[in-house]
């Protein structure tokens, strides 16, 4: 039996989530609004809304300025090569984990959730040290390895999630027919596990995407990405609002688009499977 | 069944994940605790000499330390009051049939994805900018003085910055938890008239438990190592009033070269955040039986 909602109600809490929703976006619409204007209409009391002068003057100036788009790249680079590693040593583990557990794996998979939980503040700075040493400071190579190690647990946990709900039942019966183990990963677990690790994808680029501690404390310009980048707008250059808007919009768009995707299974994997 | 074979074979494949992960954490780590019993500054290189718990003692006695302390303790607990009141009242009105739910749900969840500098940079000038801020203009249309945020109120200003970023993550795990309760036990509640707010008390809070229990640790662990937010708007200023541990650390040894004095800082950050650790590890390895 369907529940009865009436009019009212229904109008009351609309008005109510969309006047929640419209609250919390404001910043980033204002931030949009804000890279279409003038630097003089950015600054004008009273703020203008709708009705000034738009211009898209501002993006050509970041580029030109600021080189925005050698720090996107750097950006793509660090999000897709540390995601890669991450599947690359990843994808096994959570499959012989899943699938082959032995009575010690529990215990692994806490402890791989358990290194996640060093603040980072701790490790700092050796790594710092030993990046200077060794000449990792402000390199791609560098900054995928630190990237990769700080996200694999999360990697790990939610492919084993997704992994684990594939019946196994699948495999015994491929086993049955003769497949060997490489046929088995390529034909039958591969074709099921690939929403799964989709999804880890999607997750591990948006938090390689943001991170803003390694970022900041690791590189100064060869490989900073758009964190960094934004970062150097804090002054005296964040005087300049309008092309502060338009760096940093440009900066989140990509993100808040496979974001908005993803949210089912961020909550899957940034609560390690304990929401669902 | 598995055979031996395959055990073999996943023994192999998860070696590279725990021998990475390991050395991962047990070099920087053990290193840090080794720099924090030295005496070691990278103004005068090659002087490193064994001082034992003297760092230690220097850190702990520090009385910017109990600041910075103060402050994370302050920033951690504030953020987490606004996130979860916040997000549960929020994921409550997400459930309601509103129209166009996905579109307002999109906007809500919209902050998460914003990274830290630019949520940071955003908030700082674009709204809470003293003159030309869109709150200051706010306050005037009311008749009010403008506040001058970052000034008056620093550390004030970092915790609605933040909470802004992580109320999305509170409202969406909430949400998520609040959509597995069981229809028909909503229908019945309703059929027997109980007043909304005894149901709320007596069934949805009890059933968001665990869900908010997840929230408070998996926030927790992210809020005390709060950085970036404090390096482009405060620099942890003014005074400390916006230092927090991490920041702390970062200062000392990035700024001030004692890497000695921030490593102990850095082994007191690790303690902390394992004392929240244990508690998460548990839940989730007693979920992970169920």
């Amino acid at each position: 039996m369907a529940r009865r909602i009436t009019t009212t109600r229904r109008i009351t809490v609309t008005a109510a989530g969309w006047l929640v929703g419209f609250l919390i976006f404001f910043p980033i619409l204002w931030m949009v609004l804000t890279s279409f204007k003038t630097e003089l209409d950015a600054f004008s009391t009273p703020p203008q809304f709708l009705f000034f002068h738009w211009t898209t003057e501002n993006y050509a100036i970041v580029q030109t300025r600021s080189d925005y788009v050698h720090h996107a790249m750097n950006s793509i680079i660090l999000a897709l090569g540390s995601t890669l590693v991450c599947l690359v040593v990843g994808i096994p583990a959570a499959w012989s984990m899943a699938f082959a557990p032995t009575e010690r794996t529990r215990q692994t998979l806490l402890w791989m959730l358990s290194t996640k939980m060093m603040p980072a503040v701790g490790v700092l700075i050796p790594i710092y040290l030993l990046f200077r040493d060794t000449g990792l400071l402000d390199t791609h190579v560098g900054l995928i390895f630190i990237e990769f190690m700080a996200n694999l647990p999360i990697v790990i946990w939610m492919l084993y999630t997704y992994f684990k709900e594939i019946p196994k039942d699948i495999l015994e019966a491929a086993r049955m027919d003769g497949a060997t183990i490489g046929k088995e990963l390529v034909f039958v677990l591969a074709p099921m596990a690939v929403p799964g690790i989709a999804s880890t994808v999607l997750l591990n680029i948006i938090l390689a995407w943001n991170e803003a501690f390694w970022t900041l404390n690791l590189t100064t310009v060869s490989a900073a990405p758009l964190t960094a980048f934004i970062a150097s707008y804090s002054s005296p250059e964040g005087l300049f609002w309008a092309k502060l808007s338009a760096a940093s919009t440009l900066a989140i768009a990509p993100i808040l688009v496979l974001g908005w995707f993803s949210q089912k299974q961020l909550v899957r994997g940034l609560t390690f499977g304990a929401v669902k | 069944m598995a055979t031996r074979q395959t055990h073999i074979l996943g023994r192999i494949l998860v070696a590279p994940s725990i021998v990475l992960l390991f050395l991962w954490m047990i070099v920087p780590l053990g290193m840090t605790i080794w720099f924090s019993l030295l005496r070691y500054s990278l103004l005068d290189p090659g002087s490193e000499s064994f001082v034992g718990l003297l760092n230690y003692q220097y850190f702990l006695t520090d009385p910017a330390f109990f600041t910075a302390l103060a402050n994370t303790l302050v920033l951690v607990g504030a953020v987490l009051a606004i996130t979860v009141v916040g997000g549960v009242l929020i994921a409550l009105l997400m459930d309601q049939p509103i129209f166009g739910r996905g579109i307002v749900r999109l906007m809500v969840i919209a902050p998460f994805f914003v990274m830290p500098t630019v949520s940071a940079l955003v908030w700082k000038n674009l709204l809470m900018h003293p003159v030309s801020g869109l709150f200051a203009w706010v306050s005037k249309l009311f008749g009010l003085t403008p506040v001058d945020w970052f000034t008056d109120y620093p550390l004030l200003a970092i915790i609605l910055i933040v909470s802004w970023q992580w109320l999305p993550f509170a409202t969406l795990i909430l949400l998520t938890a609040l959509q597995s309760f069981d229809e028909e036990q909503k229908e019945a509640a309703q059929m027997d008239g109980t007043p909304p707010l005894a149901f709320f008390f007596l069934m949805i809070l009890p059933h968001l438990a665990r869900a908010i229990t997840v929230v408070i640790l998996i926030e927790t662990i992210f809020l005390l190592s709060v950085f970036a937010e404090i390096l482009v708007t405060t620099g942890g200023g003014p005074g400390l009033a916006t230092t927090n541990i991490a920041f702390l650390v970062y200062a000392q040894a990035l700024l001030q070269y004692d890497i000695g004095g921030a490593s102990a800082g850095g082994i007191v950050a690790v303690v902390l955040a394992n004392i929240v650790a244990i508690f998460l590890v548990r839940l989730v390895g007693k979920n992970l039986d169920a």
